[in-house]
């Protein structure tokens, strides 16, 4: 399972990174960004899911 | 300048239904906004006025989050409600008197670029040590009084301390500050003869302040403005001070509207304030529940377009109220809506707006209000309301608790 914000919606609500600062990182903007490739290990899938239910945008997408 | 306005406030009618005549300025509303609003969700989601030229509040989630990611049928030209839709001296869309604030697309998106690197977390966080500094400089003065007020002796003094750093002000101002935001936010009912006139002495500290400021740069937002180039060019004067305006207006009343509201709702509930004291950790999740619950802020748009919607006939011009707190109250939206759950896990509130507007300073106030909420419990760990009919509120859009007489109980 992958994570990834689009940042054609993210209007840097900053939820993510404040949540899950391991999986989600911020930039100069202060925009969400993914760390790395963005893929979830069975210890990180619910940090990003809870996560996910706190973006006021909904702008987190977990895939397959 | 209390005195003109005491002398013009108009005495108006008030309200008999919300439903054809909504007045956010009516005292019913400004005492208590939220049993208005859920009547209005069931009975007709959006509420017409004819006052202020003519308006409109949707009181659904899903019509504001419509509407605010709307930016071609509705104009941020102007967002606080007042009575003349073009004043004089007026900047038209996109720009507007305080970019990004008052820009629509595309110009939005250069003003809104040029300031938030200054609201990143990294410069933010690093304001830290300072707020706590300046909340434990006012805990000192309140500590051995049974009764203090959370609003006046507190709430009030926290936003403009950081304001001012940020702006390269003297902080000795503070008390201009707080006049400039009375005057933009709370004198809104004012006739425009009477309205008008009252900016001239903030456009002259607004001068002054650049003036020093150009002369004498230094490591600040307003020097960072005049300084800062887009395309290749400087911003003009107008475009530094239209922001200048808007940091000072957005980043003062906002926040100390939210610091007295948690404050108030600790006051009243003594289960709640208890679990703060003793799990510290859990205040940055309930801070998202106080920025729901009694989210501060209402926006407001003009309609660019004459257009119908959800079923009403929306004509160019016409106000629309922009409820971020009603949104947040809406059980379509938030399973058990009007309960405040201070462990709240999934909270996707819009306390600070949603689209392309949304609050360049939300760290900085999510910072300002945990900092604010943990210092004052950790010094008076047991309060409780002193006299309930002496809590009053900010009228127009931005709501918090003006006056609020505390006990601190040993
Ligand atoms: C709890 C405190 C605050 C709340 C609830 C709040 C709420 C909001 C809301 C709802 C908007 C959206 C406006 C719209 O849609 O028209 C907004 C915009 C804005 N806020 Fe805040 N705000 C807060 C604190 C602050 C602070 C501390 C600052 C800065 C020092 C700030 C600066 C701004 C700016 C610059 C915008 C305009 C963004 C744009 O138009 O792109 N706010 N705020
Ligand atoms: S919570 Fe959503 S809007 Fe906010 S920074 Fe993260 S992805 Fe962007």
């Amino acid at each position: 399972m992958k994570v990834r914000i689009d940042p054609e919606i993210c209007q840097g609500q900053g939820r993510c990174f404040s949540i899950a600062p391991g999986i989600f990182d911020f930039d100069d903007l202060g925009n969400g960004v993914v760390i790395g490739d963005g893929t979830l290990t069975s210890d990180s899938i619910e940090q990003a899911r809870l996560a996910q239910l706190n973006c006021p945008e909904h702008a987190i997408f977990i895939e397959e | 300048m209390s005195d003109i306005v005491e002398e013009s406030v108009t005495h108006k009618v008030p309200v008999e239904d919300f439903a054809t005549d909504w007045d956010h300025t009516d005292p019913q509303w400004v005492n208590d906004p939220y049993p208005i609003w859920e009547d209005l969700r069931e009975r007709c989601p959006v509420a017409h006025t004819d006052r202020y030229g003519g308006g409109w509040f949707p009181t659904t989630h899903e019509m504001v989050s419509s509407i605010a990611n709307d930016t071609e049928h509705f104009t941020s030209r102007m967002v606080v409600v007042v009575h003349n839709k073009y004043p004089p001296n007026f900047i038209p869309a996109p720009i507007g008197g305080a970019p990004p604030i008052t820009s629509d697309p595309p110009f939005h998106a250069i003003a809104r670029r040029v300031i938030l690197p200054a609201f990143a977390p990294g410069p933010v966080n690093a304001l830290e040590p300072q707020i706590r500094a300046l909340c434990n400089k006012h805990l000192d003065q309140m500590v051995g009084h049974e009764f203090v007020d959370g609003g006046t002796d507190y709430a009030q003094y926290i936003p403009p301390g950081v304001i001012a750093t940020m702006l390269g002000f003297p902080s000795e101002d503070e008390e201009i500050f707080r006049d400039i935001v009375h005057l933009v936010l709370d004198l809104i009912d004012l006739p425009s003869e009477v309205r008008g006139p009252l900016f001239e002495p903030m456009s002259e500290y607004f001068t002054k302040q650049i003036d020093d400021h150009i002369e004498n740069p230094r490591d600040d937002l307003t020097s960072y403005l005049l300084n800062v180039e887009v395309g290749g060019k400087k911003l003009d004067r107008q475009h530094v001070a239209g922001t200048m305006v808007l940091v000072l207006v957005a980043g003062i009343d906002t926040t100390w509207s939210a610091i007295g509201s948690a404050i108030w709702h600790l006051a009243r509930h003594p289960d709640d304030l208890a679990r703060l004291v003793n799990e510290p950790d859990l205040l940055p999740v309930a801070v998202e529940e106080f920025l729901r619950f009694y989210a501060p802020v209402t926006m407001a748009r003009l309609v660019a377009e004459d257009h119908e919607f959800f079923g009403c006939p929306m004509k160019k011009d016409d106000w629309v109220l922009l409820g971020f707190p009603a949104a947040n109250r809406d059980p379509k939206a938030f399973e058990n809506a009007d309960r405040f759950i201070i462990d709240r896990a999934a909270n996707r509130h819009a306390a600070f707006g949603l689209g392309i507007h949304r609050c360049v300073g939300s760290n900085l106030a999510r910072l300002e209000l945990r900092v604010a909420i943990e210092e004052f419990i950790k010094r008076f760990p047991k309060f409780e309301l002193a006299d309930s009919e002496g809590v009053t509120w900010a009228p127009g859009q931005v709501r918090g608790p003006r006056h609020l007489p505390l006990r601190i109980l040993s």
